[in-house]
């Protein structure tokens, strides 16, 4: 017997609108009515705003350390826009424009980077997970979280992010293996930013996409320009299609960078070139977008400048409200811990301020009881 | 009544609490048409079908992980992991995560999940499936850690288990799976988390210990002749100091066995508690008859390592005789 091949593919990559503003008409037509696609750009507009102030909350000494999530927005917002309010968005943590457009009020992110845990608390119906620090464990509650709606029958799907460092990960292939061996149907969805810190992609994955560590389990796959908007919403529709017809999972790469720093403890200029961050703002989300507003007279200078006063209202409302909130009482630390708290919490609950912490102070010795 | 052995009690439970609650599922390597390494989950597939009873890929971290994601979608996932020594991978997402959820979303998003663990040595198993590493899961805030020395218990235990509102690590002492049978109400019952036994009460002094360890107290006990009041905590987190301070204030005198290693070992932290709260009532110093702090010997030397008849009875008798 000759040798034979046994398994041959192709990635595909899904690209519509390019940063100059040219936009394809056979992928894109009837993609994001006019309407939306405003509404999308005036909310990447908005998020931006929220980054460079959040920055300057760091800066300025009122705000722990914080991810920017300048250049990556148009990733986790074209998935939220393409996906429905019953479908589970399992995130990272530099995906803030996805969560607002689902509803998360902006300050909650506010309060989880001023170290409040009160900003994970979550209404359920927006069926947002809270933030997740450690990379890539969440793609695993993104597959238990999927799984339940369709053990009950129901047709949500979950969609996961992480980065290109993610799929270095355990977790990352132990959740791909899950899914796509039982069935469940969760979206990976990778924003391969270029960077995990001060790492590169190449030091990630060998392979010259991310998208095809997807084939090895069996899975559908695609690699999509994701700072351009169109081409993400392309890809997740396709993807939640699939998955509610067939409760299978898929995988996107969306190829995007990170424009600022890691976080604000980070400085990316120990590790990159100023070239490659330059050309990669002229590929940023935004500017593509507003070009093709423009083009079709939806957007012009002035409607910028009256969005941009707005944007510096709103986000100077929701920093007020994320720092007038009342400072947490020195106990609420023990009050979640369990539905019901144990005896031992209930004492060092009751003395935490005292020398003898979970000793009940009537059992502590005194002369009184003293042996003679 | 049924007289069951502690594999039994366990299989008995998870099949009434699965028909009681279509909530519940179990998942985990084998645990479906095999009925599980130790037999625990035998049935259950024919019973419940594969969408229930789900064997899962060879990955204990994602046993855990999308059993995370189950519990805080609404489901009361029941992760079966093969054997405590494989318990590592799954470490961070019960640590990082489960522990971690409800007080982190300050209530939003919940784990109800229950992990079953087989543990502990003397049934000659290769290498790391013997070990006790209960105490690294009583140091993680979050977690509530179980462990039953009976069939009884072990029924009502689980029951609890299953529907308890947060994560617990439910520990199988397959030393015992099937070391004797007891009588066991088929009748629903449940035994209260949090709560000890008084397994035999006495006077002379206190014994406290958990899981497979319980019976060789009792015969080392026996053997003595001396009125000695044996506690079994049957939960190990969060512990149930009353029952066992209680005690010490009446006897005086205190001796803790576990298998697990002694250094920080659930001994510790019971002897430091039991000199916080009986301080006074102390006629002699608490002693611990542990494993060692070695790493679990291969089978040939498990029973050299394992707490004994022989060595707690050396206990009692210096501690008597203090």
């Amino acid at each position: 017997m000759p040798i034979s091949s046994v398994f041959e593919t192709t990635i595909e990559r899904i690209s519509i609108l390019e940063p100059d503003g040219s936009f394809d008409e056979s992928l894109g037509a009837g993609l994001i009515p006019d309407d939306d696609a405003v509404q999308l750009y005036r909310h990447m507009m908005l998020c931006r705003q929220f980054d460079e102030i959040a920055f300057k909350l760091q800066r300025s000494g009122r705000m722990g350390t914080y991810p920017e999530n300048r250049g990556q927005e148009a990733t986790s917002l074209g998935a939220a826009y393409a996906l429905n309010k019953s479908d589970w968005l399992v995130t990272c943590y530099r995906e803030n424009a996805g969560l607002f457009w689902r509803g998360l009020p902006m300050e909650k992110i506010l309060l989880h980077w001023m170290g409040d845990e009160r900003g994970n608390h979550i209404d359920p119906d927006l069926h947002i997970t809270p933030l997740a620090i450690p990379i890539g464990t969440q793609m695993l509650h993104a597959v238990g979280l999927a799984w339940a709606d369709k053990y009950r029958g129901e047709s949500s799907l979950s969609c996961t992010f992480f980065g290109d460092g993610a799929t270095s990960e355990g977790d990352f292939h132990e959740a791909m293996n899950f899914a796509a061996n039982l069935e469940i149907p969760t979206i990976f969805f990778c924003q391969n930013n270029g960077w995990a810190i001060s790492v590169p992609t190449k030091i990630q994955c060998s392979a010259p996409t991310i998208a095809q560590r997807a084939l090895a389990y069996g899975m559908r796959t695609i690699q999509v320009d994701g700072n351009d908007i169109f081409a993400v919403v392309k890809a997740v529709q396709n993807a939640a299609d699939h998955a509610r017809k067939t409760s299978q999972p898929s995988f996107i790469e969306a190829t995007t960078y990170r424009l600022g720093d890691h976080t604000t403890a980070d400085d990316a200029r120990r590790y990159r070139d100023s070239d490659e961050v330059d050309s990669w703002q002229e590929r940023d989300p935004i500017i593509r977008l507003r070009k093709y507003l423009e083009k079709r007279d939806l957007w012009d200078e002035s409607r910028q400048s009256a969005m941009l006063v707005e944007a510096e209202k709103t986000v100077s409302d929701v920093v007020k409200r994320a720092e007038e909130i009342e400072t947490p009482t020195q106990s609420d630390m023990f009050d979640s811990m369990f539905a019901t708290m144990p005896e031992n919490l209930k004492a060092q609950r009751r003395t935490m301020r005292t020398s003898s912490l979970g000793q009940d102070p009537s059992q502590l010795p005194t002369p009184n009881t003293a042996r003679a | 009544m049924a007289n069951l052995t502690l594999v039994q009690a366990i299989n008995l439970a998870l099949i009434q609490e699965m028909e009681r609650d279509d909530r519940v599922m179990i998942l985990g390597e084998d645990v479906g048409l095999n009925g599980g390494v130790f037999r625990v989950t035998e049935g259950l597939h024919k019973r419940f079908g594969s969408s229930r009873v789900v064997d899962s890929p060879l990955a204990e971290s994602g046993i855990i992980g999308t059993a995370v994601g189950l519990a805080m979608g609404g489901l009361r996932p029941i992760a079966e992991i093969q054997f405590e020594g494989f318990l590592g991978p799954a470490y961070d997402q019960i640590c990082t995560h489960a522990a971690r959820m409800r007080t982190r979303t300050r209530g939003g998003l919940t784990v109800p999940m229950t992990v079953r663990v087989p543990v502990g040595g003397g049934i000659h198993a290769p290498e790391l499936h013997s070990d006790s590493p209960e105490a690294i899961y009583t140091h993680t805030p979050g977690l509530k850690v179980v462990m039953p020395s009976s069939p009884y218990d072990a029924k009502g235990l689980l029951v609890s288990a299953i529907r308890d509102p947060d994560p617990v690590i439910f520990f199988e002492p397959k030393r015992i799976y099937r070391a004797f049978r007891e009588e066991v109400p088929e009748d629903e019952y449940t035994v209260p988390i949090g709560k000890a036994r008084v397994v035999r009460e006495g006077s002379d002094m206190t014994m406290v210990s958990w899981g497979a360890s319980v019976i060789h107290c009792m015969n080392a006990i026996e053997a003595s002749g001396r009125d000695i009041e044996l506690i079994d905590l049957r939960t190990i987190c969060p512990m149930d100091i009353d029952t066992v301070v209680t005690s010490v204030r009446k006897t005086g005198r205190a001796i803790i066995v576990h298998e697990a290693p002694m250094t920080c070992g659930i001994g510790s932290e019971l002897s430091a508690r039991i000199m916080e709260h009986c301080f006074l009532d102390l006629e002699s110093p608490v002693q611990r008859v542990a494993g060692f702090d070695v790493i679990m010997p291969y089978y040939k030397l498990e029973l050299d390592y394992l707490p004994d008849a022989e060595r707690i009875g050396k206990a009692i008798e210096e501690t008597a005789a203090y």
